[in-house]
């Protein structure tokens, strides 16, 4: 119950803080970090901004190995009941709603490739003939709200090893429609809740959370969970993501 | 050290070591610790508030969700391992329990109405309850945000600590209220440095005179 309540609140005031988010952004990026507020409390010269900047981002990887280190394969996310599911569940993107790309399921294909036995595109028949279980799990967004929804779709770890991936490989990149890109470790892309989502709330998945195929990874972050994607690659190299370059966490872990 | 020997035996009755070097490093790093906490933790907040007001851009680090997020996710190891340092030399030397105990419920109510009618003493390293009680408190506090603060960063593989303190949503308002009352805590304890300077130079250099020979030492 508070959960809705607090979601609802949220959301208010979540809205207007994307624009401000990516003109913070863009500031940051322009001017550095600006430190006026921490130099006058403690008195320290902390205005180094690249030399904090390392140190910071170093302590970022750190806290990848960190998180890599507690996740435990084989613990679940909590699950919830059918009446817990938030009403009507955010959309979230780094762009507005009617953004949102719109895909020709027909001409759909996802490509498959790196590291895996049989590179290949799928087509949404082959990929909804997977066998398909649903889950009710919280998704949690960086900016710290959270909502409940129901998802439906494959095993990822099935899929992974039905086109014969190295799952001895460090990572899983994803490509997505509407340019935004992110990468996962092996260890949760096996986990198994991790899911190739092809419907929410029991209907095929709508444009706004994602058609035709999202991953959903009740164990990452909602950014982590990429939508619209149109390519799976597997691979050895860190392909990093859209706000992992940034400065986003790189694991994000729950 | 050779200062203290130089002096007689009287003065150095006055002159006291009040805390430990271990204390001291531990009290100042921790207060640079908090400083970045609370100023990327606000920021952090700002992107979702959880009531209907957000902190003041100017009082945050950070620049953005991302900076806050990542000066957040540094400076927590900086509170821990400070804190560690400080509860694992505490316990090791009996400092808690000389220092803080004993603290019974008596012993805060005498001292509380005594600080009401501004008769409490103020007795160079010797803790009044009331002392007793607000220090122990905000270690408690503390020992709560770090939790709240892992079970917030991890919600699934800290999962039964997050359901414990009230599952994700609960978790994020504990760490706020446990926030807001460690400031209570700061602002208290600022002012009652403000009203007696003299536990400012104790906590920077360790020694501190007593009322009488104050002005000795200037």
């Amino acid at each position: 119950m508070s959960d809705l309540k607090g979601v609802k609140l949220d959301r208010k005031l979540v809205a207007p803080s994307r624009e401000i988010v990516s003109l913070e952004r863009r500031l940051f990026l322009n001017k550095g970090l600006s430190l006026g507020a921490l130099t006058m409390l403690t008195g320290c010269d902390v205005t180094d901004a690249d030399s904090v900047q390392k140190v910071l981002w170093s302590m970022s990887r750190w806290n990848d190995a960190v998180q890599a280190a507690i996740f435990d394969p084989d613990k679940l996310a909590p699950t919830y009941p059918e009446s817990a599911i938030t009403q009507p569940f955010p959309f979230n993107a780094f762009y507005s709603e009617s953004a949102a790309p719109r895909l020709d399921a027909s001409t759909y294909r996802l490509e498959v490739g790196g590291l895996v036995r049989e590179k290949s595109s799928w087509t949404l028949d082959q990929l909804y003939a997977l066998p398909q279980s649903s889950q009710i799990t919280r998704h949690i967004c960086v900016e710290g709200w959270s909502a409940i929804g129901k998802w439906t779709g494959a095993s990822f770890k099935t899929f992974l090893q039905h086109v014969g991936a190295d799952l001895s490989a460090k990572y899983v990149g994803f490509k997505c429609a509407d340019n935004y890109y992110t990468s996962i470790d092996m260890p949760t892309a096996l986990h198994p809740q991790t899911q190739m989502t092809f419907k929410f709330a029991d209907q095929i998945l709508p444009v706004r959370y994602g058609f035709p195929l999202k991953l959903r990874i009740p164990t990452k972050l909602g950014f982590k969970n990429p939508k619209h994607i149109v390519a799976i690659f597997v691979t050895n190299e860190n392909p990093g993501g859209y706000w992992e370059d940034q400065g986003y966490n790189w694991f994000s872990g729950s | 050290m050779g200062e203290a020997m130089a002096v007689t035996q009287a003065q150095s009755a006055d002159i006291r070591k009040i805390h430990p070097l271990t204390i001291r490093w531990t009290h100042w790093i921790n207060v640079f610790a908090m400083l970045l906490m609370v100023a990327s933790g606000w920021r952090i907040y700002n992107a979702a508030p959880l009531f209907a007001f957000k902190f003041p851009r100017e009082l945050t680090i950070g620049g953005w969700l991302g900076g806050a997020l990542q000066w957040h996710f540094a400076a927590m190891w900086l509170l821990v391992v400070n804190g560690a340092v400080y509860v694992v030399y505490g316990l090791w030397t009996r400092h808690f329990r000389s220092n803080f105990l004993p603290l019974t419920p008596q012993l805060l109510w005498r001292d509380c109405k005594m600080a009401i009618r501004g008769k409490i003493s103020h007795q160079p390293g010797v803790y009044n309850a009331v002392q007793r009680a607000a220090y122990l408190g905000v270690i408690g506090l503390l020992l709560v945000l770090v939790a709240s603060g892992l079970a917030i960063w991890k919600p699934v593989e800290f999962q039964v600590m997050a359901a414990l303190m009230g599952g994700y949503e609960g978790v994020r308002l504990l760490e706020f209220l446990a926030m807001v009352m460690t400031l209570v805590f700061v602002t208290v304890h600022v002012v009652m440095v403000i009203l007696v300077p003299r536990t400012l130079r104790s906590m920077l250099g360790g020694r501190m005179a007593s009322d009488a020979n104050e002005g000795g030492l200037k």
